[in-house]
């Protein structure tokens, strides 16, 4: 029960469930299964980023490049579809999560073979990505008109009543789960995070191990492309501008530490859902779309708030008795 | 007596680290020249006085805010929320503008403003010792999303004509408000940093926090302060760009941290902390203008320009690092 309660991620989803309540209360149809099948289905993108971005993090390093990785890798495939509108959907969605492998492979190589920071690695490649789809469409949008059916219907299409895309955000939540606790490199990607030196000791070799990080981080990030494009019917420079925020604002509010080593599937998980319900909650409660921005940002302000309160007792402050000594 | 020999005992260590910097700075200035001299020969539009002041606002506003930016790095910090800073500024300024304030009154909003929200991310990162990439990220939406609430998708208009001149004015002949200004701040920046204790305090805690603490150093305290001057700076851009641009809307000044940030890694500044000097800020602001006027005289999308910046960034950190490794592989 200690155990239980000490546990972020419960005291998260305690949260979650407070809000669907509330938000319950006040108008009944929120709390129905359908509206939170709903919900969730709007939120799977945002789910699988985030499990992107929390193995990066894990790792002390951080991807802002993802939203123009998703973009990008969108944007190819879009232009596929409409050029040659033959391509099976399989092979399409391989193509982007392929391409959004390599631009993550571009991230992780700079930090592991050249150690620049990873800030600042894509901070640059974000720039770059964005550019060179405005370069490859030159300029173009990929309107609705110019994708096939089955490309649009991928993400819509129902199995046991629930939308393809959520079946694929429940899917790379058991890959990430499986990847995480029990294979070699969850391990080593816990490890660095937790204590880098130590790691190289252990005979993990860290810039790997970064490098597979990012690479991971942008195949779910190319996959994402082909989902949004699918979902939004649009393939334009503009697809997800700014999102790389949300997506560390998801792993922030799920208790995911920037200083790396904690963090799991549930945090990101609860964390992208928590954005989520709060998004869709705000319209039904008559609360003004404008409002969102500012609650999302407080959440993240409190969430942080929260998160050092309770991890702060674990550390050992070695400083503390110099400190009484004066 | 006679043969005591005098010892030169340097004042200043030579270190590896500091050629490094001097180093980093003449190759940004080549870089700068190259394309200043580039431009002139691809375009004959370039090199008119008036097209060269009209470059120097595509930079200012930002350049302002990456001098304090630059002592938050180097200290060890980082401020993503400098544009969701202007953006609230300029919102208040607006929104006071409605009750009849002002000209005076409008500047002295926008830098309260600025200072306040840059107190609030400082009191977060050094009262509560939480770190400020991840504070940052949420005053940023926090700061904007306020901007979204008071303006949703309206506009304040009607800024009075001696606000203008701020954004818009010329000081003497081609030499715009802005320029002077951010001149006589890149000077006041350059002694506060490199010419007193408090600067050298910046570095101590960039390059060892606990030592820096150890050594007397009142670390939250100064970072508190480099907050608040972020935050001031953040109010003083938010001045100019609404008086550049006469209106205020939610979604103004987008994207500006990162490019603030690229502005300050690409002058040498070390994202790790401890590292850095505000002439390598001032010659990488140069050249980010330089690039994105003279991309622009040929008709270069606006998009296409980041390509270059980030390219740029990238290759000019790498390059140094390659050339080191094969140094060493040459000496072996």
């Amino acid at each position: 029960m200690r155990k239980l309660l000490k546990n972020r991620e419960f005291w998260l989803a305690l949260a979650l469930a407070m809000l669907i309540l509330g938000v319950t209360l006040r108008a009944p149809g929120f709390g129905a299964t359908s509206n939170l099948l709903d919900i969730f289905n709007n939120t799977s993108i945002l789910v699988i980023l985030a499990l992107g971005q929390m193995v990066v993090i894990l790792t002390r390093s951080i991807d802002l490049s993802m939203a123009a990785n998703l973009a990008l890798s969108g944007m190819i495939v879009a232009l596929l579809n409409a050029a040659y509108p033959g391509i099976p959907v399989p092979i399409l969605l391989a193509i982007a999560a392929i391409s959004g492998a390599i631009l993550g492979a571009v991230n992780g190589l700079l930090v592991w073979k050249l150690n620049i920071p990873s800030i600042v690695v894509t901070l640059g490649t974000l720039t770059i990505y964005r550019g060179t789809i405005f370069l490859i469409a030159g300029g173009q949008w990929v309107n609705a008109d110019q994708l096939s059916p089955a490309f649009i219907a991928t993400t819509r299409l129902q199995i046991f009543g629930i939308p393809l895309l959520s079946w694929f955000a429940i899917l790379i939540v058991i890959v990430f789960f499986i990847m995480l606790t029990r294979t070699t490199i969850g391990r080593a990607l816990y490890a660095i995070g937790v204590n880098p030196m130590a790691s190289v000791y252990a005979g993990i070799d860290v810039g790997k191990t970064k490098f597979i990080a990012f690479t991971i981080a942008g195949t779910v990030s190319g996959l994402c492309g082909y989902l949004w494009v699918s979902r939004y019917v649009i393939g334009s420079v503009e697809v997800a501008k700014g999102y790389e925020l949300s997506i560390i604002a998801a792993c922030v509010i799920g208790g995911v530490s920037i200083a790396g080593g904690i963090g799991s599937v549930g945090s990101a998980l609860l964390g992208a859902l928590f954005l989520g319900v709060i998004n869709s909650a705000l319209p039904i409660i008559n609360i003004s779309p404008f409002w969102q921005m500012a609650i999302s940002g407080a959440a993240i302000i409190l969430a942080v708030i929260f998160n050092s309160r309770t991890s702060r007792q674990k550390g050992r402050i070695i400083l503390k008795s110099a400190r009484v000594g004066k | 007596m006679s043969d005591t020999q005098i010892r030169h005992i340097p004042d200043r260590l030579d270190n590896p680290l500091r050629s490094a910097i001097f180093s980093w700075q003449s190759l940004l200035l080549v870089v700068a020249i190259t394309i200043f001299v580039a431009n002139s020969f691809a375009t004959p539009y370039f090199l008119n006085p008036w097209s060269l002041s009209d470059a120097t606002f595509n930079f200012t506003e930002k350049a302002l805010i990456a001098l304090a930016m630059a002592l938050v790095i180097i200290s060890g910090e980082i401020d993503l929320s400098v544009a969701a800073i202007i953006a609230f500024c300029s919102t208040m300024m607006g929104f006071a503008l409605q009750f009849g304030v002002g000209t005076p009154g409008l500047v002295a909003i926008g830098i309260t403003t600025g200072l306040l929200c840059g107190a609030f991310n400082g009191a977060l990162v050094s009262g509560l010792r939480l770190p400020s990439i991840v504070v940052t990220i949420g005053t940023m939406s926090f700061f904007r999303g306020l901007s979204f609430i008071v303006l949703g998708d309206q506009a304040f208009k009607g800024y009075p004509l001696s606000f203008a001149y701020f954004g818009q004015g010329y000081v003497w002949w081609v030499v715009s408000f802005e320029v002077v200004l951010f001149l006589i701040m890149a000077v006041i920046f350059y002694f506060v940093l490199h010419r007193t204790t408090f600067g050298r305090q910046i570095f101590v805690i960039g390059n060892n926090p606990v030592t820096a603490e150890f050594s007397g150093v009142r670390v939250r305290w100064v970072k508190f302060l480099l907050f608040c001057l972020t935050g001031v700076m953040s109010g003083l851009a938010a001045v100019l760009l609404t008086s550049r641009l006469g209106s205020t809307r939610p979604s103004i000044a987008t994207g500006w941290e990162l490019e603030v940030i690229t502005m300050v890694v690409l002058g040498g500044v070390s994202i790790l902390g401890g590292a850095g000097s505000i002439i390598g800020v001032v010659l990488a602001a140069l050249i980010m203008g330089l690039v994105t006027f003279g991309l622009g005289l040929l008709n270069v999308p606006g998009i296409v320009m980041s390509i270059v910046i980030g390219s740029l960034l990238i290759a000019i950190i790498a390059l140094p690092i390659l050339a080191g490794r094969l140094r060493a592989r040459m000496e072996r």
